[in-house]
């Protein structure tokens, strides 16, 4: 196990640093469309809610593979050839920023509706309510299944692997036929992958228990 | 639209729905060995036993801290160096019983924590034993709140399937693989067909699931 990684250092590296900018970059993007969509889930306007409905319900439950392969294998058809790096993070996106979206949306249903009521009565509009009345309140309910979320998100990201993203998981398969060493290479990733993921694992656990 | 016609001739559809049936069939075995194993390791996680509790604890937090992708793999290639070799089907349940048993413990030890403790005290001062007020009182009230949460689980167990595409497990995906593989027209039409079936397996058990909240609550 030393020896992978006193051999293939800068290859662990770099799949490493790519699989944390790929979470990275597709967190932001789904923070934005995911709270998005929640926003237009408790408008009153029914053609958003039917819009957010539909894009949660279809992209919840639509493997991430299948999300991340179309993006992969059709656009390329059709518009413009996107790299597998790119493909997976717009895939990844996608599918987190739905589960985003119901996450968020039960935040802000958590919010006593009184201070909706009570911000328009003082004369705020609805998106001024929203943004600074209601989303501040909402945001501190959801931070642990955020925290999840983000979580699943890094784990998710592996599947750049199918798709030629060179992240930790695709360096990892090349690595292992390289030293024909299976099982040591699979568990330098799995340290690698719990490096980041178990610090913010046990931290959301602690906020739980605080925010409880 | 030739192109749909063509694509979604009998021979390509039945080639899917085989893959389909696979991917359920595989699906169905994980869930309740899952469901199993998961129930048992929360439990014990719960119970706090000496030594054990605390073992399966870190067990459990390392498995579910990784990505199910990494275990698919190291079980169909890394286990062969300990010189046990699982086929594709029995590697991909094997994966991810062990992975989703995990997430599984750590839903039902928050379901049973999520029990007023009063419970528990009433029951042991009735007189019944530790494991009886656990069976009997405590656990039925937790598997109440723990419906969504599990369902949601399993939805998720049944798109992961896919991952096991990788290690060529015949299941719905890798047989669309198979089919546009053979003329590039049917690309966009196998994408859309496949997006749909799975649609319907995982929306059909969300609404399921909601109709059982409904009914218990």
């Amino acid at each position: 196990m030393i020896a992978i990684f006193h051999n293939y250092g800068s290859l662990l590296l770099q799949g490493f640093g790519q699989t944390l900018l790929c979470s990275v970059i597709a967190l932001v993007f789904s923070l934005i469309i995911g709270s998005m969509f929640a926003i237009f889930e408790t408008t009153p306007i029914k053609a958003l809610r039917v819009i957010a409905r539909i894009y949660i319900e279809v992209f919840r439950n639509i493997p991430l593979l299948v999300i991340t392969m179309f993006f992969f294998v059709v656009i390329p058809m059709f518009i413009t050839k996107i790299n597998g790096f790119t493909a997976g993070t717009i895939g990844l996106t996608i599918y987190t920023s739905a589960f985003i979206a119901e996450t968020v949306r039960s935040g802000i249903q958590s919010v006593d509706p009184g201070q909706m009521e009570g911000a328009r009565a003082n004369g705020l509009s609805f998106w001024q309510a929203m943004r600074y009345i209601v989303l501040p309140q909402a945001f501190r309910y959801v931070i642990p299944p955020l925290g999840n979320q983000f979580i699943n998100l890094v784990k998710n990201s592996s599947v750049l692997a199918f798709v030629a993203g060179f992240d930790l998981m695709y360096q990892g398969n090349v690595i292992a036929s390289d030293s024909l060493n299976t099982m040591s290479t699979y568990i330098c990733i799995g340290i690698l992958y719990l490096i980041i993921t178990l610090p913010l694992s046990y931290w959301m656990r602690y906020l739980e228990k605080k925010l409880a | 639209m030739k192109d749909f016609l063509d694509a979604y001739s009998w021979i390509n559809i039945h080639y899917l729905l085989q893959g389909l049936w696979i991917t359920v069939a595989v699906s169905v075995v994980s869930i309740i060995g899952s469901y199993i194993l998961g129930s048992i390791l929360g439990i014990i996680r719960y119970v706090n036993i000496k030594v054990v509790s605390p073992v399966i604890g870190l067990f459990i937090d390392i498995i579910r801290n990784l990505p199910l992708l990494l275990i698919i793999f190291f079980t169909y290639f890394g286990l062969p160096n300990l010189g046990f070799r699982p086929s594709s089907v029995w590697a991909t349940i094997f994966a991810m019983t062990i992975f989703e048993s995990t997430m599984i413990a750590e839903i039902v030890r928050s379901g049973i924590v999520a029990v007023d403790p009063g419970q528990m005290e009433g029951a042991r001062a009735n007189g019944l034993t530790y494991g009886q007020a656990l069976y009997h009182i405590i656990l039925p009230q937790a598997m109440k709140k723990m419906i969504p949460a599990l369902v949601s689980q399993f939805i998720s167990l049944i798109k992961d399937t896919s991952l096991a595409t990788i290690i060529v497990l015949p299941d719905l995906m890798h047989n669309a693989q198979i089919v546009y593989g053979q003329n590039s027209t049917y690309i966009l039409p196998m994408f859309l067909m496949i997006a749909i079936m799975y649609f319907i397996v995982c929306y059909a058990l969300s609404v399921l699931s909601r109709s059982l909240e409904r009914r218990m609550g």
